[in-house]
């Protein structure tokens, strides 16, 4: 069992026995989590508390660890997506097209560009549903159920397009190498154009019972603020790091997957404070949607989704049943005995939380000789226990919502 | 002026020499190996100095190669990343098979879970780190579960026969 599970012996216990107050009370131990219903998720954070203010914080993390690094080893190429998507569940098609785009880079493919655009849709779509899901639920941290439960039936709308297009909705294990795994269908765009429709209306009235509300404005300004020396050097990437006020997005740094041929600005912040990282996420939801309209716009003619790779694209399933050749392909990829290069490859896509990154290092054979995911929630937590020193403990729910810790990147 | 290459090569060289080597790009990335006593004042070089300014760790890990020679068993990789110039590097150094190398969480703060993550999985010792102890395994765990010799499964188990499904526990 953990030390920290041990009351007696404690680390705080000798800090509590040299400083007993004034008045005869004396500092105490909160335990929040490992399973709060405030924490939306399994973090654990053992609290030294003068009355309601925290002086020290000591989380614990990996109470959901799966060893998706070590699985990763042991599978071939195709069979590490459902992995990713276990990792930020809120936003897996980015995991997913991340993880793609990575093999892509490996072996030197190509994407046609109506798949590049397809892909974008559905990665801003999950941007979308991640800031979503962040911005309402700090609302409900906050004493605000109306909001979530106001937007929270427009991710049920995503989801749906998700399903019309793999079939999945959650864990969603989308795409191939080199593009998608079918055409996109008449249904999927139609949800989507419903989507479009609808959904900026509902988000502009979120937006107006939160940006001027007095008691959101009193719970969030100046709660949990980092500076941007302070957010760079502790790792933060993504909308955190932008509320601090510094505009680095992956996006518009290393355009992956036809990024460049859109028009949008980064949304950035100033005190990086919880009400700035809202309003950063709320800002980046109207550039999403900004970017999806683009891309339906500028969508090339055509029904090209897949890139022509018969070597690492699983043929048509009726091939499959009537010719010999395609049945040989189908099995090869299946069973992983498909050509790939020795390297080293690096590849960041710009997740819902920030920069997502796979290290992949190849040698040759049907399996990765290492992955490593940058996992952005990861990095930008263990700065959590100093944002919330001084706060009060209703803060520090505020805050650890606000920072969007999604249990499942944090322990991979 | 963009931050070439060559700069970064001939900036290094020039202050570390024998000890900064092996300099390529793979596809998108320049990189370099370094011995591994060098690794905190290389990186410290590249954080601080004006033109090359690599002031943010984008990703720090540890990698276990069995097969190697004595001196080559494992590594530690470090992405470093210049936002003034959008230039990415990677820099690895090998260490031997009773793996230390010295912590760069002064340099980064961002490089102390990192490093935990490291030795959690690798058993790689980072010497000066304020904290090292496991992070998302359990602290009574005894071995490294990256390191190439851990099973994934557990070796008693019965119920699942890798052979039936094109597979082995070590993969060959």
């Amino acid at each position: 069992m953990s030390e920290l599970l041990l009351p007696p012996e404690h680390r705080y216990a000798k800090i509590i026995k040299e400083k007993l107050n004034d008045d005869g009370s004396e500092l105490s131990i909160l335990n929040l989590g490992p399973t709060h219903p405030a924490t939306h998720g399994i973090f654990q954070n053992i609290l030294l508390m003068d009355g309601e203010r925290i002086l020290e914080a000591e989380p614990t993390i990996g109470y959901i660890h799966r060893a998706f690094e070590k699985i990763a080893e042991n599978r071939p190429f195709y069979q590490i997506t459902p992995l990713t998507d276990r990792m930020n569940y809120c936003s897996s098609p980015i995991n997913n097209m991340g993880w793609w785009m990575t093999l892509e880079k490996l072996l030197d493919i190509e994407v046609p560009k109506r798949a590049q655009y397809l892909r974008v849709i559905v990665m801003e779509l999950a941007r979308i549903t991640d800031h979503l899901i962040c911005n309402s639920i700090l609302g409900v941290d906050t004493g605000a159920y109306t909001g979530f439960l106001y937007v929270f039936q427009f991710r049920e709308k995503v989801y749906e397009i998700y399903e019309e297009i793999c079939g999945a909705r959650l864990t969603t294990n989308m795409g191939r190498i080199g593009g998608f795994e079918r055409d996109w269908s008449p249904k999927a765009f139609e949800l989507l154009n419903t989507f479009l429709e609808e959904f900026p209306m509902a988000w502009k009235e979120f937006e107006n019972l939160f940006e001027r509300n007095r008691i959101f404005i009193d719970r969030t300004v100046n709660v949990g603020p980092i500076t941007a020396e302070k957010a760079m050097a502790y790792g933060f990437t993504g909308p955190n790091l932008r509320a601090a006020g510094v505009d680095y997005d992956v996006r518009v740094a290393q355009p992956y997957s036809s990024y460049e041929d859109f028009d949008f600005i980064v949304p950035v912040g100033k005190s990086g404070d919880t009400y700035d990282r809202f309003c950063v996420r709320n800002a980046e939801v109207w550039e999403s949607i900004s970017i999806i309209k683009q891309a339906l716009a500028k969508m090339p003619e055509g029904n090209e989704y897949h890139a022509n790779v018969p070597d690492y694209y699983l043929p048509p399933k009726e091939d499959v049943y009537h010719n010999m050749e395609s049945l040989i392909y189908h099995f090869k990829i299946v069973m992983g005995e498909v050509p790939i290069p020795v390297a080293e490859i690096y590849h960041p896509v710009e997740g819902g939380n920030g920069e997502v990154g796979f290290y992949l290092v190849t040698d040759g054979s049907r399996t990765p000789y290492r992955l490593h995911f940058r996992r952005p929630c990861f990095i930008y937590y263990q700065a959590y226990p100093e944002m919330i020193k001084g706060a009060l403990l209703s803060d520090a729910i505020v805050i650890l919502s606000s920072l969007n810790v999604i249990a499942g990147e944090l322990d991979a | 002026m963009a931050l070439e290459n060559s700069d970064i090569q001939n900036k290094l060289t020039e202050t570390f020499g024998e000890n900064v080597f092996n300099f390529q790009q793979e596809k998108d990335i320049f990189s370099f190996e370094i011995k591994s006593d060098k690794n905190t004042a290389v990186i410290l070089f590249l954080k601080n100095d004006p033109t090359l300014q690599f002031h943010f760790l984008t990703d720090l890990c540890g990698l276990h190669y069995p097969d190697n020679d004595e001196n080559h068993q494992f590594a530690v990789v470090y992405h470093l990343h210049n936002w003034y110039e959008n230039k990415r590097i990677k820099i690895k150094a090998y260490l031997n098979e009773t793996p230390s190398i010295k912590t760069i969480s002064n340099i980064f703060l961002s490089s102390n879970w990192m490093e935990r993550e490291t030795w959690d999985f690798y058993g790689i010792d980072f010497i000066g780190h304020p904290q090292l102890k496991r992070i998302l395994n359990m602290d009574e765990m005894i071995s490294f579960p990256m390191r190439k010799e851990f099973p994934m499964e557990d070796s008693g188990r019965t119920d699942k026969d890798d052979r039936f499904f094109g597979r082995t526990t070590t993969n060959l």
